[in-house]
């Protein structure tokens, strides 16, 4: 194996100063992704700060009535929190719908948001990939992508972004903030993630050597009645080839507000604004829900084997609004 | 001393009770010691470099930078390896070329071993391995397997290439009720739990080598033939094996650890990585199969054709026998079966659970079930109407045949009476529910084998048998067999088993292991016991007779002989994402004597759990451009989950079998035998649609939608 620096940081600020911005060094979280890539090679980093005592771990509700999570706060506390399963259930949902019970008990919030994508040919260095060596190529294109993006891909990357949590944040507006050494900031959600394009190996708005410190849910009444449905190739321990967050108010028959994102579709959890604006103020029927569903979709650019996504995030639309739908007229 | 063999005679003991595992508790506290996990003073470890292209040369690899990196002792390639001998007849026939490393700079396929790096910590071997540069003079490759291929021949193997027997034709013409359809299975892999591992050390003048296998004569006689080595000066354990499943044999690692330890004269441990084992362990072929069934109204063949397609390497042939389901299992005025091949630039297939069986029955037990549909009767009764009296090709008369009962006993515990036959009309809320059956059979083989069983000065007794227990609790049968024939309780009994030592003994594999054991241990316990019984006293060096079964397995009776069973499955489909879960199993065996009933069920479950799998998930897939998998690890490569397996339930029937002299049969493989049939039996009555393609995956069912009760004609 390939020896590697070892340092283990105590305080924000001294965990950005130790990584220094050095591009050969990584944040250490739970590392249920970053060991993984550093066995097959992926990942080769000379130093790893690791981040997981530094206080962030606590889960507080903000003062207008939002979350502020920790960055270091594992996937299991997330979903275990009795404030994150009243006030925001779907992400619950999303966050055990991952991984297993162990994965989950090392996993942190800012690990999860930093993964790489399970595309099998950015797994092997044997293999071509513009994301892991830009430039190389993108092999899935033209071979197997039956789990790659319908949406937002380009020429140069067809990889999806694998996290549950993510889909659920993305629908509800999240907020991730970060620590440099010029001091902290902030990104909307919406703004995280950079489009594919033809730099795919740049994944995140974040700064060189930007350590994420939490992340922020503004309050969201309507996410109170809210889902995460994933669909995979076995019932459990397996990443989607679609799910999705939803959450619903209905009034009198009329959709007040909506929130949907999709995951298993694009580089990044794929909030669905198209549906959502059709839906707004429309009856809560399924009729309207399959035509936001289309109007979502017609953006979706299939490769020849993975346009049953088209299907299944459709079918997955009309199913979860008409629940939603259903348990509001309860 | 060589004891004449003799039949077993029923004794009322050990065997058929419910034993837990002898080294049970050594496993599940780590005390049981796996091959790579031995220690040796003085070991130096070897990492595997595999090639990165699928066809081509080695131009030339530069060694001399790794060979000065902290630990590196040698660099083992085709330029300056021993040569091996690889022009013999093993136990299982001629050697695949692929473990006969570093002869030739040919590159026949992707992941092919074109070096080993052996330095003195595994850490540093592997470092320099990835840092290993090797040139390749790349030529173009082909990896892509179809039905359709103008390259493909017949080939035989594990049985005739074709056999036939009258007008195929003319009897589909002359049939009310004709199937035509075709059936593919993916390429599948056995990823044991354990990974391959052997440590190889010359020690006073032989060669001993620590090993992971399924029969310990087997891999040191292929080390001695290969080496040119007397057989004798070969000596190969394997005390504990985590799994084999058909992979186990003589691989990459034990040939490249015999080489290191020869040219540097001290211990080498070779271990695969789980990568690795994608391409070195063997794996089961994809197979395209075409099944043609003429039937008259009433059910009963007039034509039978099973014609299936598989690949192999272009450096050995290995043949997935899937047309032979048909040679046993149903007759017809008309049959046909034949089995066709293909050679691609991918690693040699190989034997793995039901090798054969597993996919041949999935394309068969399907069309059956078709057959069913169509002619309107009963799955269960068209395969009563079309129970063969004698081996369809073969036309010798079967020494037992239970499958009905296994039926009969399975549809009354399923409650199979009840069944609707249209599909389509069950629902439990977004999911379609549904229920299929299917049939299923393997041989029950014997090979010859030698025990010793010892009478201990001190009253126990000591069986010496080199036997593999693979996981599957060998050795706890054998105790509870040789208890039985020794007529003592099983705990005056002590196996020792997995030591080349010990003399020659049939492999764990083909549902074969314990059948053919038994048998030579239940000869040489049962004379010893009559030795005892003239009370001539025992000498401190005990008294030990040995057996070999060779002269009695060769005047065996000629017959059709095997297990039967009969596979249940009822499904939740749910239409709108494609989403398939079991929602119940059950399979009913009559597979001879049970002889733990405790492990025998575990290993029954073991083949059904596999089923599922093989019926919803398992799937590698081979990536045309670069040659080689994609996503060649357990997070890409899907087996079940605990969450995938419902409430499954495996029993058997008695099985009295008065012209079988051991009465014991394989169960090793026959669980998955139509397993995967059954599912997909239910996935259609659950939906009205046939799924022919493995795995039944989300996309497929998606894509498939839903059809009409009895119009066949899609909904989606």
């Amino acid at each position: 194996m390939r020896e590697f620096g070892y340092q283990r940081a105590h305080d924000v600020s001294g965990a950005v100063a130790l990584l220094g911005a050095d591009p050969d060094a990584r944040f250490l979280g739970g590392g249920t992704n970053l060991v993984d890539l550093m066995k097959t090679g992926v990942e080769r980093p000379a130093r790893l700060v690791d981040v997981r005592e530094l206080p962030l771990g606590r889960i507080e509700s903000t003062d207008d009535g939002g979350l502020r999570i920790g960055a270091t706060v594992t996937n299991s506390d997330l979903a275990a929190h009795p404030e994150v399963r009243r006030r925001y259930p779907a992400l619950t949902q999303a966050v055990l719908a991952g991984a297993s019970g162990q994965l989950r008990n090392m996993a942190t919030v800012g690990g999860n948001l930093l993964q790489r994508t399970r595309c099998g040919y950015f797994a092997d260095v044997t293999k071509p990939c513009n994301k892991r060596v830009p430039g190389s190529g993108c092999p899935a294109i033209e071979g197997e992508h039956h789990n790659h993006a319908i949406l937002g891909a380009s020429g140069h990357c067809v990889a999806t972004h694998p996290s549950d949590m993510g889909v659920a944040l993305a629908a509800f507006d999240a907020v991730v903030s970060y620590e440099t050494a010029d001091g902290s900031g902030e990104l909307p959600f919406a703004e995280f993630y950079l489009p594919v394009g033809d730099t795919p190996h740049l994944e995140t708005a974040l700064p060189p050597g930007a350590l994420i410190t939490g992340v922020t849910l503004p309050p969201a009444p309507v996410a109170a009645r809210s889902r995460y449905r994933k669909v995979r190739e076995r019932a459990s321990y397996a990443f989607a080839i679609g799910s999705i967050a939803a959450a619903l108010d209905v009034r009198d028959g009329v959709v007040r507000e909506v929130r949907l994102a999709f995951g298993a579709v694009a580089s990044r959890p794929w909030r669905a604004r198209t549906a959502e604006l059709a839906l707004t103020g429309a009856p809560a029927d399924a009729e309207t829900f399959a035509a936001a569903a289309d109007a979502e979709l017609a953006a979706a650019e299939p490769l020849p084997h993975n346009g049953y996504k088209v299907t299944l995030m459709r079918n997955l639309v009309v199913a979860e609004l008409t629940r939603l739908a259903e348990e509001a007229a309860r | 001393m060589t004891t004449a063999t003799t039949g077993t005679k029923a004794v009322k003991g050990a065997v058929g009770t419910a034993h837990t595992r002898l080294e049970g508790r050594d496993k599940v506290t780590g005390a049981a010691r796996y091959a790579a996990e031995i220690p040796f003073a003085e070991l130096a470890h070897g990492w595997l470099v595999l090639s990165t292209v699928a066809r081509g040369r080695v131009r030339s690899l530069d060694t001399a930078p790794v060979l000065g990196m902290p630990g590196v002792l040698s660099v083992l390639h085709h330029e300056n390896a021993p040569r091996l001998d690889t022009d013999y007849v093993g136990m299982l026939g001629a050697p695949d070329p692929t473990a006969a490393v570093f002869q030739h700079d040919r590159v026949p396929h992707l992941g092919w071993p074109v070096a080993l790096v052996v330095a003195e910590t595994s850490e540093q071997a592997r470092e320099a391995a990835e840092a290993l540069l090797v040139h390749y003079e790349e030529e173009p490759h082909d990896v892509a397997f179809s039905a359709g291929r103008p390259d493909a021949y017949e080939a035989a193997g594990f049985g005739p290439a074709v056999t036939e027997k009258g007008d195929l034709e003319a009897e589909l013409a002359a049939s009310a009720v004709v199937v035509d359809e075709e059936y593919t299975t993916p390429e599948e892999h056995h990823n044991s739990m354990e990974p391959h591992a052997a440590t190889a050390l010359w020690d006073g003048g032989r060669l001993e080598v620590v090993d992971s296998n399924q029969g310990t004569t087997w891999v040191a006689s292929e080390l001695a033939n290969m080496f040119s080595l007397d057989p004798g000066s070969v000596r190969v354990r394997s005390e504990h094996v985590g799994g084999g499943f058909g992979s186990k044999g003589l691989r990459a690692h034990q040939v490249a650890a015999v080489m290191a330890a020869t040219v540097l004269q001290r211990p080498v441990r070779v271990v695969m990585t789980r990568r690795q084992t994608f391409s070195l362990a063997g794996y089961r072929s994809p197979t395209a199969q075409r099944i043609r069934l003429g039937a008259d109204a009433g059910g009963r063949l007039r034509a039978l054709d099973h014609d299936s397609l598989n690949l192999t390497s272009t450096v050995h042939e290995f043949v997935e026998g899937s047309a032979g389901v048909a040679r046993t299992m149903y007759d017809a005025d008309a049959h046909r079966t034949a089995t066709r091949l293909v050679r691609l630039d991918v690693p040699t297939p190989t034997f793995m659970r039901a090798p054969g069986e597993a996919p041949g029955s999935f394309a068969l037990e399907s069309a059956l079930d078709e057959l069913a549909e169509k002619c309107g009767i009963d799955p269960i009764e068209l395969r009563a109407r079309n129970k063969p009296e004698r081996g369809p090709v073969s036309g010798l008369p079967f020494s037992s045949h239970h499958l009905l009962d296994c039926f009969r006993e399975g549809a009354r515990r399923f409650g199979w009476a009840d069944r609707d036959p249209r599909p389509g009309l069950r629902r439990d809320g977004r999911w379609l529910l549904g229920t299929g059956t299917a049939a299923a059979h393997f041989g029950a083989g014997a090979a010859p084998s030698t025990a010793a069983v010892t009478a201990e000065a001190d009253g126990t007794f000591t069986v010496r048998i080199s036997a593999a227990d693979i996981g599957t609790g060998a050795r706890t049968a054998l105790t509870l067999v040789a208890a039985d024939a020794l007529e003592v309780t099983p705990d005056r009994v002590r196996v020792r088993i997995g030591d080349s030592d010990f003399g020659p003994a049939f492999i764990a594999g083909g549902s074969m292991g314990t059948r053919s054991w038994a048998w030579a241990v239940t000869a040489a316990a049962t004379e010893l016991r009559e030795r005892l019984a003239l009370n001539t006293g025992i000498p401190p060096e005990g008294i030990t007779i040995r057996s070999d079964t060779t002269a009695a397995i060769g005047a065996l009776a000629q017959k059709e002989r095997h297990s039967f069973g009969a596979q249940f499955a009822e499904v939740a489909v749910d239409p709108t994402t494609g989403e398939v879960r079991v929602r119940r199993m059950l399979g009913i065996f009559a597979a001879g004597r049970i002889v733990n009933p405790l492990t025998a069920r575990s290993q029954f479950l073991g083949g059904m759990i596999w089923g599922i799998s093989m019926a919803l998930h398992e799937e590698a897939v081979r990536d045309r451009a670069s040659g080689g998998l994609y996503g060649a690890d357990l997070a890409g490569y899907h087996v079940a989950a605990h969450a995938d397996i419902p409430a499954i339930e495996a029993d058997w029937v008695g099985e009295p079998d008065p012209d079988d002299p051991v009465g014991i049969k394989g169960i090793g493989e026959i669980g998955i035998v139509g397993a995967a049939a059954a599912i997909a039996n239910a996935v259609w009555h659950a939906t009205g649609v046939r799924h022919r393609n493995l795995p039944i995956r989300p996309d497929r069912v998606l894509l498939g939608g839903t059809a009409e009760a009895g119009t066949g004609a899609p909904r989606a």
